[in-house]
C-alpha cells in the first residue's frame, strides 16, 4: 500500500523549539521518509503560536473565534439559506454544540487568568442550501486542521485534552456534512492535515467583519 | 462546560478517576518488576495487561490471512508475547496505538472479503481500511525509531451480517477515536502527538460515517468526546483478540 503522505520534502525546513532528545531521534527517522509526525508539527510549532511565546492563552482565544465564527454560521446563516429537514437537523445540532465550545473555551481563557475575545461579526457568502453545506465543510475541515495544528503547541495537558476533545467533535461535523453533500469524508486520507494560523486566517479571515 | 477548567479532572466521573489511581499503582509496581524507571501516565500498565492478552494469540495459526491487511509481517516469528518489551512512555502509547491499527486494519480487511457489502459502502469500507492499514506502517515505523514495535496480534472478528458488520465498525471506530484522545496528554514529543492528531481526528471521521450509516448521531456524545483510558478500551478490545 503506498502511502503518498510518507513523502515530505518539507521536513528539510522543520524547526521545532525546545527540541528535545527523543524528538530529535524522530525527526532523524521522519526525515528519512519515516512517518508522518514532524511535516504535520511543522508549520504550528516553528512559527505560528509558540514562536511569540504567545501561549496557551492566545490558542484558546485563537480557537474561540473560530468557534464563534461555527456558532454564527450554523445558528444565524443556517436559518436563512433554506435547508432540508435533514441539514436544517444536523445544523441545529451542530450549532449547539459549537455554541458549547464557545462557552467552554470562554471559561477556560477566564481561568487562565486571560481575557476572552469579543465575539466578532461575521458575514458568509453563501444564499443557497448547498453554497451553505459546502461552506459548512470547508469550515468544519478548517476548525479540524487548526485544532490539530494548535495541538503541540498548548502547554497545559488539560487544555490539551479540551482540544482534543473539541477536535474529535469537529471532525464529525466535517464527516457528516461530506456525507449529506458527496465529498470525502476523509479528505487528507489516512492523516488530517494540520494547519497553521496563518493558513486557517486565510481561510477564515474574510468571514470576520470585525 | 467545565471541561476545559484548569483544576478539573481531564477523565469524567469518579468512577474513572479511581481506575486511574488503580492504573498508578498497577503502574508503579509493574514497572519496578520489570526494573524500569516510573514512565508516564498509565502507558505502562495498561499496554501491560494489553500485551499480555495479545500474547494469547500469538500461537494461533490464522496469521497469515490478514497478514496482507495490516501490512506488517515482522511478527511471523513471535514467541511469547509477553516477553515484547512495550517499552515506556511514548513508546508504549505508540505501541499501544500500533496494535489498535493492526486490529482495525485486519477487521476491514476480513470485511471487504465478506462479500456482505457492494457499491458504496463496500468503497467506504474499503478506503478506512487502507487508511488504518497506512496507520498502521507510520506507527510501525515511529515505534521502530524509539524501540521495538509491538508484534502483529491476530484478531477475531464475527462476521455474520450486513448490519452486524456494520454495527461492530462503528463500535471499533468509536473505540479508536477514545482510544487516541485519552492518549493525547500524556504523549511527550510534539511530534509524536502531532502525528497523534492526524489520526485521531481521522478515526472520528471514519466513526461519524459509521454512525450516520447507522442512523445514529454523528456526535454521540455531544459537544465533547469522551476518552478512553487503555484500561478501558482493553476491556472491550479483548473478546476481539484470538
Amino acid at each position: 500500500m503506498s502511502n503518498p503522505n510518507l513523502q515530505h520534502p518539507e521536513l528539510a525546513g522543520v524547526e521545532v523549539h525546545g527540541i528535545s532528545r527523543a524528538s530529535f531521534i524522530m525527526r532523524g527517522a521522519l526525515a528519512a521518509g519515516a512517518a508522518y509526525g514532524a511535516g504535520a508539527v511543522a508549520p504550528f510549532v516553528s512559527s505560528a503560536f509558540a514562536a511569540g511565546g504567545s501561549g496557551d492563552v492566545e490558542i484558546l482565544n485563537f480557537a474561540l473565534t473560530l468557534e464563534y465564527l461555527e456558532t454564527d454560521f450554523y445558528k444565524v446563516k443556517g436559518r436563512t439559506v433554506g435547508l432540508s429537514a435533514e441539514a436544517r437537523a444536523l445544523a441545529s445540532s451542530f450549532g449547539d454544540e459549537e455554541a458549547e465550545h464557545v462557552a467552554a473555551l470562554t471559561k477556560a481563557i477566564g481561568a487562565a487568568g486571560g481575557k476572552p475575545v469579543a465575539k466578532p461579526t461575521f458575514a458568509f457568502p453563501v444564499s443557497s442550501a448547498a453554497g451553505f453545506l459546502k461552506l459548512a465543510y470547508v469550515l468544519e475541515n478548517t476548525g479540524v486542521g487548526a485544532y490539530n495544528g494548535a495541538g503541540p503547541s498548548l502547554v497545559n495537558k488539560q487544555y490539551l485534552a479540551a482540544a482534543g476533545s473539541i477536535v474529535q467533535v469537529e471532525a464529525r461535523h466535517a464527516a457528516a456534512i461530506a456525507l449529506l453533500i458527496g465529498s470525502p469524508v476523509t479528505p487528507d486520507g489516512a492523516f488530517d492535515k494540520p494547519l497553521s494560523k496563518t493558513q486557517v486566517l486565510t481561510k477564515a479571515g474574510p468571514l470576520i467583519k470585525k | 462546560m467545565n471541561a476545559l477548567h484548569p483544576s478539573d479532572e481531564p477523565q469524567p466521573g469518579p468512577g474513572i478517576v479511581e481506575q486511574l489511581a488503580r492504573d498508578d499503582v498497577e503502574r508503579k509496581k509493574f514497572l519496578r518488576m520489570a526494573g524500569r524507571r516510573v514512565g508516564t501516565g498509565v502507558a505502562a500498565s495498561g499496554l501491560a495487561a494489553f500485551i499480555a492478552a495479545c500474547g494469547s494469540s500469538s500461537s494461533s495459526s490464522s496469521r497469515s490471512t490478514s497478514a496482507a491487511a495490516a501490512g506488517g509481517s515482522s511478527s511471523m516469528s513471535s514467541s511469547a508475547a509477553s516477553a515484547d518489551p512495550a517499552g515506556t512512555g511514548d513508546l508504549a502509547i505508540v505501541n499501544y496505538a500500533l496494535t489498535l491499527e493492526y486490529l482495525e486494519a485486519q477487521f476491514y480487511a476480513k470485511v471487504g472479503r465478506s462479500g456482505l457489502f457492494s457499491g458504496k459502502t463496500l468503497s467506504v469500507l474499503k478506503t478506512f481500511g487502507m487508511e488504518e492499514a497506512e496507520h498502521v506502517l507510520a506507527l510501525k515505523k515511529v515505534a521502530g525509531s524509539l524501540g521495538t514495535p509491538a508484534k502483529r496480534p491476530v484478531g477475531r472478528f464475527p462476521i455474520k451480517s450486513a448490519s452486524q458488520v456494520a454495527k461492530l465498525a462503528g463500535t471499533v471506530e468509536n473505540l479508536g477515536a477514545a482510544a487516541y484522545l485519552g492518549q493525547a496528554g500524556n504523549i511527550q514529543s510534539r511530534e509524536i502527538l502531532a502525528a497523534a492528531l492526524a489520526i485521531h481526528s481521522v478515526e472520528a471521521r471514519h466513526a461519524a460515517t459509521l454512525n450516520t450509516l447507522l442512523k445514529l448521531s454523528p456526535t454521540p456524545e455531544g459537544a465533547f468526546a469522551k476518552p478512553m483510558t487503555m484500561a478501558q478500551v482493553l476491556t472491550v478490545v479483548k473478546p476481539f483478540i484470538a
